[in-house]
């Protein structure tokens, strides 16, 4: 299941005097089973980049590939997309609607058409798969914490079973714990399910601690392209477009310049930790 | 001195209906709190969500009354309808999302509502406009509307709004949660100026720990209680406890926390990078001698 992008270019109020480029000539290549994180300061065409990617927004030139077919061809069906790409909004806990958290989550797939027994199979499995207390199942979602709200949310897109799920900072406004749980759950998605997915945080050190590969926007293009470590390492570059590197590897820097022997590409914390441990017993 | 904002054991309650508006049951959001926070300081208060923090720090503008218990602001007690405006000018408050605060079609506009609204004479709005602007570094887009700029851009304009007020203390809940990590730092800045400059009260709520660091005194709370009070020192030293509540420690403390428990010796807590590079330069040159 990949997600080719080839020199997408999208201007809104294109035409008019307001025109304003929201993506440049991006270039981007998704192949299955990744796991990336999107970064870029507020206004750099994150959100327009990934609605892009299950065809809720159109280029206004170049093209954009779901497994091999150009999703702007005619004919191409876009609800088999929008079930296989499955876009969790920023703070999705505010489109429950539902009287019960089990009626919201079978939403979706009642939309999909599906039989009502297969529209239960798979909200009762999405909502385990969130590990959602089977007690709350018939709750008012408007009761729950922010948290358990937005497991319910992230149900409601699992259910569809995508297969590329987008994430839209999932973790705004949540406490450190809630944070840690959903990243967590998100991770072992990926992992259990094989699922594609893609990322998009502020946070550098939630970043830093679970993509493989980070994709960097600025001012609608993309900036860099490359695994954790790598784009990192760029720590200069990426300050002066607003964005950091995680603040241990700041301290492997200032670390390194007090005359440890570090390793200054360290961007998680367990990596600084064995890395200080080794530097102190050459001392 | 008067106290900036005090607390005697204030409770607050939820009254849950069902849809018919029978009364299901009672939550209590904040539960015997005593509060106390002098004029100039920079208090920070943590919780994860749900444990009462917002609710707590709606007592501090009069927008909720306490179920049980008192509030004061500056002497004033909150429930004495005869305050209401001056609580609300002294005490002013921005919330999490700049999109719901700002509603001038350009930035002097939106600054100047409050001021408007008290009754305060033309020339003095455009003069308090200037110098709140100024404040929060947001000057030069004076006539720009704020549609056009950055989610960090807008929360300070809120923040000016809110100074333009001439506040004595303003209450900060969540102000960065939306913002990328330039905006985040571009707002806890304009606080901390807002505080050391103006000598103006912050109370800051917040889930990044990082930006607690620098604060006079932090509040912890858990299911509406305070749990945990003191110096972010005394606060974040206690790693393993902040984890039960659901909370964590900036990411150089947990470091320094980790590397405490394999053997090195550091002294707990580290806030810092800074202190955390001092303490192991001084350890490797211990080892030297």
């Amino acid at each position: 299941m990949s997600i080719v992008l080839s020199h997408v270019n999208h201007i809104y109020d294109e035409d008019t005097a307001m025109a304003h480029p929201a993506l440049i000539d991006v270039n981007i290549d998704i192949q299955d089973g990744e796991f990336i994180g999107l970064i870029g300061h507020t206004g750099s065409g994150k959100s327009t980049l990934i609605q892009h990617m299950n065809g809720l927004i159109e280029p206004t030139s170049g093209h954009i590939f779901f497994d091999g077919k150009d999703i702007g061809e005619q004919g191409f069906n876009k609800k088999t997309l929008r079930a296989n790409v499955g876009l969790v909004f920023q703070y999705p806990e505010h489109q429950l609607f539902e009287s019960d958290c089990f009626k919201d989550v079978c939403f979706g797939p009642r939309n999909l058409g599906l039989p009502q027994k297969e529209v239960e199979l798979r909200a009762f499995e999405a909502l385990s798969q969130v590990g959602f207390d089977p007690n709350y199942f018939y709750q008012s979602p408007f009761d729950l914490s922010g948290g358990q709200k937005r497991r319910v949310a992230i149900a409601g897109v699992l259910a569809m079973k995508p297969r590329v799920l987008i994430l839209d900072e999932p973790t705004a406004g949540l406490d450190p714990k809630g944070r840690e749980d959903i990243l967590g759950l998100i991770s072992s998605l990926h992992k259990e399910m094989k699922i594609t997915v893609i990322l998009v945080s502020h946070s550098m050190e939630d970043v830093a601690d679970y993509v493989d590969r980070i994709i960097v926007m600025n001012k609608g293009r993309v900036a860099f392209d490359a695994p954790p470590k790598e784009v990192f390492s760029h720590y200069k570059e990426l300050e002066e477009i607003g964005l950091a590197a995680p603040q241990v590897t700041y301290c492997m820097q200032d670390l390194a310049t007090a005359g440890f022997d570090v390793d200054t590409s360290v961007t998680t914390l367990q990596e600084a930790k064995e890395e200080i441990l080794k530097a102190l017993s050459k001392c | 001195m008067k106290e900036m904002i005090r607390t005697d054991k204030l409770v607050f309650e939820y009254i849950r209906r069902d849809e018919e508006g029978n009364v299901e049951g009672i939550t209590r959001a904040v539960d015997e709190v005593d509060m106390s926070v002098s004029p100039g300081q920079f208090i920070a208060i943590l919780g994860h969500n749900g444990s009462g923090k917002s609710t707590l720090a709606k007592h501090f503008n009069a927008l909720l009354y306490p179920t049980e218990g008192e509030v004061y602001v500056d002497g004033m007690r909150t429930e004495d309808g005869e305050h209401l405006w001056d609580v609300r000018q002294e005490a002013g408050m921005i919330f999490q999302n700049p999109d719901n605060q700002i509603i001038g079609q350009i930035v002097e506009e939106d600054v100047g509502f409050g001021p408007e609204n008290m009754g305060v004479p033309t020339d003095e709005i455009w003069e308090r406009v200037d110098e709140s602007l100024k404040a929060v570094r947001m000057d030069k887009f004076r006539k720009s509307s704020p549609n056009h700029l950055s989610g960090g851009q807008k929360q300070r304009v809120s923040i000016a709004g809110v100074i333009a007020m001439h506040p004595k203390c303003i209450i900060m809940d969540e102000p960065t949660a939306m913002l990328d990590p330039t905006g985040r730092r571009e707002v806890i800045r304009a606080a901390r100026a807002l505080n050391q400059v103006e000598n103006i009260t912050v109370i800051l709520i917040t889930h990044y720990m990082e930006e607690v660091v620098d604060a006079d005194r932090v509040f912890v709370m858990d299911k509406g209680k305070v749990v945990m009070e003191g110096t972010p020192r005394e606060v974040f030293s206690q790693v393993e406890k902040l984890k039960e509540l659901k909370l964590g420690v900036p990411q150089v403390t947990l470091l320094a926390h980790e590397l405490r428990k394999s053997g090195v010796p550091l002294p707990n807590p580290i806030l810092t990078r800074k202190e955390l590079v001092d303490a192991l330069v001084g350890i490797r040159n211990s080892r030297k001698k």
